[in-house]
């Protein structure tokens, strides 16, 4: 398993941009999770978390995305959840994922 | 997609996912991991937990954690009432806000409410408390359904199959281990036993004290040099330590007769290779063989040996080995009506009998193991210590050894059989 992959991010003011890629699916995707809680210790106001290169997100992303989540709430700071497929929104509306965070094209 | 069906296929897969990771992965830790990832996922719970329950300890230790923050506490001990309390439940998923009776509850209640856990399923396999998961509060807010439920119970019990898998890996491995030393100390004990045994046997005969042992050496330095492995070495020391067993049964005045045995005396003193081997056959050796050289260890090549007149290739190959290093030993040492032979015409003698009583690459592995001691190349002085320093530098050895070796070509129409 390639551990070593580049968490792409993105940094815009008092937003973070944090690229969830394939990688969430997998075991490996925690360093993701690291990377996002990292941005949230570091004071942004608002993370988002962009899926355009997310095809599906399995059990092990949402597990991920519920840490980020956490983190997020435990510090005050806004999610939102960017460029999600129709087929992911669903599945996030219907965990209940969308009631923590925002939803943006 | 109807909402339901997509959410059942997210569950399900992550179920499958499951199934597969506990069933393929080596690496323990990351197989709970995930597990948890997954069983949390699938129902898009906040956080939770697995814990394994030693039942020695009475303790639980988390092995996978999330959502629960630095100050929840990584293990916790459980009461024996707790553990029969899960047990009689079965896996069926526990309530924290109804399980306050629980000895369990009681003490770590306020944690469990702080961090909102609201379910525990105990992970029972086999009748066996195995662990527990710690599930907080469903993402949607909303209520565990029966559905969630069973989901929950499903992948539970893959969790705990994988612990209990795991526990009996531990437990085999620690097995293989107490075998292992009981194998070593068996050995030991045994090792002891033989050379108690080569020293009572040496007893009985006065000029020929230490000849077992030095017997069991000089096999021992033939087997090395013959390229065998560790054990069968060892095999070949012991059958030389007990070659003569038998002579315990022989009569201690003609085992020391000062002069040359009569013919009555001799037909006694020929049965002890008879008689070690009845002794020895009953014992179990670790190494197979041993009563057989003690039988045959007076058997020549070509055939003009006891107890049998065996040729060649109906010795043991054992049993060439220790009438080597017994016949060298004989020559080598003081006997009642004989003084030893000097080094020189012992050398000569092996050789000239190399094919009629000795085998050839027997005969070539000994002088191999005398040059290499002889030369410095073996450091260990094996030879220089059973013989004594002033018998083994005697002039010309090392070119005699030499010129000996050269008119050998150490092979024979021998059956290898020793080796087994
Ligand atoms: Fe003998």
């Amino acid at each position: 398993m390639n551990t070593n992959f580049e968490i792409p991010v993105r940094n815009e003011g008092e937003t973070s941009i944090v690229f969830a890629s394939d990688y969430l699916n997998k075991i490996s995707g925690e360093k993701i999770e690291r990377e996002c809680k990292r941005q949230i210790e570091t004071g942004c106001k608002t993370l988002v978390v962009n899926f355009k290169d997310t095809e599906i997100v399995n059990s092990i992303g949402v597990s991920i995305l519920l840490g980020v989540i956490d983190a997020a709430a435990n510090a005050g700071t806004q999610i939102v959840f960017s460029e999600v497929s129709e087929e992911t929104n669903q599945l996030f509306e219907m965990l209940g994922l969308t009631n923590h965070v925002k939803m943006a094209a | 997609m109807p909402d339901n069906q997509q959410k059942l296929i997210h569950t399900f897969s992550a179920l499958a996912d499951l199934g597969q990771e506990v069933a393929h992965k080596n690496n323990f830790q990351e197989m709970i991991s995930t597990s948890l990832h997954l069983l949390l996922g699938s129902l898009a719970i906040m956080r939770g937990g697995v814990a394994r329950y030693s039942r020695f300890g009475h303790e639980l230790n988390f092995l996978a954690v999330r959502g629960l923050g630095d100050d929840f506490p990584l293990s916790a001990s459980l009461e024996i009432s707790d553990e029969k309390e899960f047990l009689n439940a079965g896996m069926t998923d526990i309530e924290v806000s109804q399980a306050k009776m629980l000895a369990f509850f009681q003490r770590y209640q306020k944690v469990l409410e702080r961090k909102k856990i609201e379910i525990i399923m105990p992970l029972i396999i086999r009748d066996e408390l195995v662990g527990l998961v710690f599930l907080g509060e469903k993402a949607s807010g909303e209520p565990f359904t029966d559905l969630d439920r069973d989901i929950v119970r499903a992948m539970a019990r893959h969790i705990g199959v994988g612990i209990h898998q795991r526990n009996l890996m531990v437990e085999l491995e620690r097995r293989a281990d107490e075998n292992r030393r009981l194998y070593d100390d068996m050995r030991l004990t045994y090792r002891d036993t033989v050379k108690a045994f080569a020293t009572a046997i040496d007893c009985k005969d006065k000029y020929t004290e230490g000849h077992s042992v030095r017997v069991g050496k000089y096999s021992e330095i033939i087997a090395e040099e013959l390229g065998w492995g560790e054990e069968e070495v060892e095999g070949v020391a012991v059958a030389g330590y007990l070659h003569d067993v038998g002579k315990l049964t022989v009569e201690r005045n003609i085992i020391n007769a000062p002069y040359r045995i009569n013919a009555k005396e001799s037909a006694e003193l020929n049965k002890h290779p008879g008689v070690g081997y009845e002794i020895l056959l009953p014992i179990h050796h670790p190494y197979t063989d041993v009563p057989l050289a003690a039988k045959y260890h007076h058997e020549r090549l070509d055939g003009r040996g006891y107890p049998d007149g065996l040729s060649d290739s109906e010795i043991p190959y054992i049993a060439k080995i220790v009438n080597l290093a017994d016949s060298f030993d004989a020559m080598t040492t003081d006997r009642p009506y004989k003084r030893r032979r000097p080094a020189n015409e012992v050398i000569e003698d092996l050789k000239r009998n190399s094919g009629k009583q000795f085998a050839p690459e027997i005969v070539t592995a000994f002088y191999n193991g005398m040059l290499t001691e002889l030369t410095g190349k073996d450091k260990r002085k094996r030879f220089r210590r059973l013989l004594g320093r002033e018998y083994m530098e005697s002039e010309g050895i090392v070119p005699l050894l030499k010129q000996a070796l050269n008119g050998m070509d150490g092979t024979s129409s021998l059956t290898f059989i020793g080796a087994g």
